[in-house]
């Protein structure tokens, strides 16, 4: 924040009083609610703002010269956040885990019982661990592929805290029973609507910054960032569509009901898959693939095929969670026609990819971070493919219910999502801080191998669960009676769940070395001792449209 | 040629996002947008009731405690689901739910119809532990909600939210919510009466957690349960045979 002027400094601590304000407003209407108690928790995350912010107000004026370099402070700071939720998310995904296996680890608390953390898991690892990554790599990602520095120093750190704001009243809410159990947006109306202003921020800076680019082309990994931003703007607008009980109220009815608010569910549920945990990441890939196997991406037509095959089909595809449900039926039809056709494109970006790395694959064997980004798109495909199987009608009336879709989304989000983040940031870490390397390439080597081992245990044992459940629950006997009862199917899941629970504990552990790693890395590594020239923004008058930012 | 076009949006940031808004809307709206409009989406039936604020705090603790994560309400058209559960679910039967409730996993099984199924005394037994009455459950035990009195002082505000996204509760059913919450759990009390006037005789007043002196979360988790699935009678006068469902949209 050293670099921050006079002007920004004022600005946001004018900004932090103002929120300020409304936690009092919340605490004190919401005193018999628990709004009062997230009411407190906003004061005090401005007041904590505003006491950073003051700290340095008498420091010295920022160096004039940091206009021709780029802005990497505020990534800073979101690859540390990004590495406090993965823990926190990946720590109550095992321990949902184990309490399906022994019931009895939550305690008797209300707060740690299975139905609220597991919101805790899901909000903890998709917005707090995936969001948090996604803004750093975009931040790093439109500076770099447009060769400018962000516009102003003040919208990035707001978006960045206002953003984990939201994380934080999200997850602390489902602990004291706050949620509209919509899944994946189980967050309530005062911090959805909070969550509208920074992602306005968010795509205000992201556009301003492509405004000033000093290349005449818009990278690919930017459309995919771009995509992000705005499908993600939407569905969770129109998702979130409530009203509360009262201003004094955490809680909100919202205005779509039973059978209709299935569909709007899962068209944002489905497409949060799509824009949140496929789209962003995507763009990850296609920037650090490249860039750490020196290699340009394999066809820019595959790119263009698979960027608008990915923007149009997703978008029909929610559909197929509601299979055989009271969803009439053409819409269902038309879900799984979309799905299977959506394999097009995503086997279009996980071969792109694939192709990409054909003739480096001896930089695969000996780089472990290169071999992460590698099984991200190996896992991206695979699970591709199984999302457009599962999609089909009779496939789906044997896998919906069962852990057969959990399985599929650990592929989804183990294999792809996480494995691209950490690939990912073992590239980025050296780069923003300057430094040589990371710590130690034996660590990387390490997590590669927890985490890969990891998930496929996890998947495994959820395929196996999942397909026996299944089978289990329609199979009949002789006399054509159902043979088994729900609890046989039940005791039949116990090996499984203790087996993904191991799995997600290998997973965790590598999590844990991947954060100390990059802790070493800043704390211990020598700064790379010439700066690369090229990894300036580019000089010169700035272009006209940027010239609506403010003067620094 | 179309690489050539596209290297064109590709220097105009306003076009592209344009184009992203045009191509992610499409599907949205076709296939939403008549689900309001098509008469067949939601069946009408005579007999659908509302729920009492009993049943309306109840069903708020159920999505409170994230019940849903684990248990699906939405009994679909197949064979084994319909005979496992009963008949499969009509899209009326979840026509006033703010917000719909029918999950996405059975790590439990399906509840859509498990009103009237078992007693009271047994909802309440299985929800303080559930290893007292199925051993082998890995289901959480919910023992605190039967030492924790109901909120009952702003039910009527929910009612009012509840009407405000189109459910239709009448000014006299806002106006009673806290008496009738506290009468539908309390059945040899002067506000019992009132809940089946307002609610209908089919409402079930009873002393849910086995204790009438005071209603507590117990009580309306227990009275959402038992209501599940006997909103309307649709479901069961549209099932022919169980050995065959028919299919509402065929
Ligand atoms: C340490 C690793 C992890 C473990 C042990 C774990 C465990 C779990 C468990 C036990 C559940 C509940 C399943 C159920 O209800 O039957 C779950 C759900 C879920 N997890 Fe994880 N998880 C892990 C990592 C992740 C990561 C990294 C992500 C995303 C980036 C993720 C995304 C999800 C999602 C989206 C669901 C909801 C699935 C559904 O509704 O079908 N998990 N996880
Ligand atoms: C072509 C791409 C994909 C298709 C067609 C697809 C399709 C599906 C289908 C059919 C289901 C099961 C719905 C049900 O029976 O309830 C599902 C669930 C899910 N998928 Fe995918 N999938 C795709 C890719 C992915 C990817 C890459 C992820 C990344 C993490 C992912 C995450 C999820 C999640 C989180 C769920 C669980 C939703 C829930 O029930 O809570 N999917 N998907």
């Amino acid at each position: 924040m050293g670099q921050l002027t006079t002007r920004e400094r004022d600005l946001a601590a004018a900004i932090l009083v103002v929120l300020a304000v409304v936690g009092i407003a919340m605490a004190a209407a919401g005193r018999a609610d628990p709004l009062g108690i997230h009411g407190a928790i906003v004061l005090l995350y401005s007041l904590a703002l505003l006491y950073l912010i003051m700290s340095t107000s008498f420091g010295p004026a920022p160096d004039p010269s940091r206009v021709s370099r780029y802005y990497d402070d505020p990534i800073k700071v979101g690859v540390a956040f990004t590495l406090f939720w993965a823990i926190f998310g990946m720590f109550f995904g095992v321990w949902a885990a184990a309490q399906l296996a022994w019931p009895s680890l939550n305690f008797d608390t209300a707060w740690a019982s299975f139905g609220r953390i597991r919101p805790a898991h899901t909000t903890g690892v998709i917005f707090g661990f995936g969001g948090n990554a996604l803004i750093s790599t975009s931040l790093h990602v439109v500076q770099r592929t447009s060769r400018a520095r962000l516009p102003d120093q003040l919208s990035p750190w707001f978006v960045l805290f206002g953003y984990n704001l939201f994380c934080i009243l999200a997850v602390s809410g489902y602990f004291i029973g706050v949620t509209q159990s919509k899944e994946y947006a189980e967050a309530e109306w005062y911090a959805d609507l909070w969550l509208v202003i920074v992602w306005v921020t968010y795509f205000v800076l992201y556009i301003r910054t492509l405004a000033r680019r000093r290349e005449p082309h818009i990278y690919v990994a930017n459309w995919y960032y771009m995509a992000f931003i705005l499908v993600v703007a939407i569905l969770h607008i129109i998702n979130n569509l409530t009203i509360p009980v009262s201003l004094g109220h955490a809680k909100s009815y919202t205005i779509w009901a039973g059978v209709q608010d299935s569909m709007v569910q899962w068209w944002y549920g489905h497409n949060a898959v799509a824009f949140f945990l496929t789209a962003g990441f995507l763009a990850m890939l296609y920037y650090y693939l490249p860039k750490r196997a020196e290699r340009p991406i394999f066809s820019y037509r595959l790119s263009i095929l698979s960027f608008w095959g990915i923007t149009f089909f997703y978008m029909w595809a929610g559909s197929h969670h509601l299979h055989y449900t009271a969803l009439p039926h053409w819409v269902q039809n038309l879900g799984m026609t979309f799905s299977v056709m959506l394999l097009v494109p995503s086997w279009a970006s996980a071969g792109n990819a694939l192709l990409t790395l054909n003739g480096a694959w001896h930089k695969v064997r000996d780089d472990a971070t290169l071999r992460f980004i590698m099984m991200a798109a190996f896992f991206y495909g695979l699970s591709t493919f199984e999302g457009s199987f599962l999609a089909v009608r009779p496939v789906n009336s044997l896998s919906h219910y069962t852990d057969w879709t959990v399985g599929h989304v650990h592929a989804g989000a183990l294999g792809w999502v996480a494995l691209i983040t950490y690939g990912s940031l073992y590239t980025l870490v050296p780069a923003i801080w300057k430094r040589e390397r990371m710590y130690s390439a034996a660590l990387v080597e390490v997590h590669f191998w927890l985490a890969s081992a990891g998930t496929v245990i996890y998947v495994f044992a959820m395929w196996n669960s999942g397909i026996i459940q299944g089978l289990m629950w329609r199979t009949y006997s002789e006399e054509g009676t159902l043979t088994y009862s729900f609890v046989d199917s039940l005791l039949a899941m116990y090996p499984y769940y203790i087996a993904r629970t191991f799995g997600g504990l290998l997973f965790l552990i590598g999590a844990i070395v991947a954060t100390y790693n990059i802790w070493m890395t800043v704390r211990d590594v020598p700064v790379a001792g010439t700066e690369r020239h090229d990894d300036v923004p580019l000089a010169g008058p700035v272009p006209e449209a940027a010239a609506t930012g403010p003067a620094e | 040629m179309p690489e050539l076009l596209h290297r064109k949006l590709e220097r105009t940031a306003t076009g592209f996002m344009l184009a992203i808004i045009v191509a992610a809307s499409v599907g949205g709206i076709v296939e939403i947008a008549p689900l309001f409009t098509i008469d067949e989406t939601v069946e009408n039936v005579e007999d659908m009731r509302l729920y009492t604020p009993l049943e309306l705090a109840g069903r708020n603790i159920y999505i409170r405690e994230g019940c849903y994560a684990c248990h699906s309400q939405m009994i679909r058209t197949l064979r084994d689901d319909v005979e496992r559960y009963g008949p499969f679910s009509l899209a009326v039967e979840s026509q006033y739910d703010h917000p719909m409730l029918w999950g996405s996993k059975r790590t439990g099984p399906d509840l859509a119809r498990v009103g009237g199924k078992y007693s009271d005394f047994w909802h309440v037994a299985h929800l303080t532990n559930p290893r007292d009455v199925v051993p082998e459950s890995n289901m959480p035990a919910y023992s605190w909600l039967a030492r924790t009195p109901l909120r009952l002082d702003d039910l009527g505000s929910h009612l009012r939210a509840q009407r405000s996204v189109g459910v239709p509760y009448t000014d006299d059913m806002i106006e009673n919510a806290a008496r009738d919450a506290f009468g539908q759990a309390v059945p040899d009390s002067e506000q019992a009466s009132g809940v089946t006037e307002r609610y209908g005789e089919e409402t079930q007043v009873s002393a849910f957690d086995g204790v009438t002196t005071r209603v507590t979360e117990m009580d309306a988790l227990v009275a959402y349960l038992q209501v599940l699935g006997r909103l309307t009678k649709a479901a069961y006068q549209n099932t022919a045979a169980p050995e065959q469902p028919p299919n509402p949209n065929d």
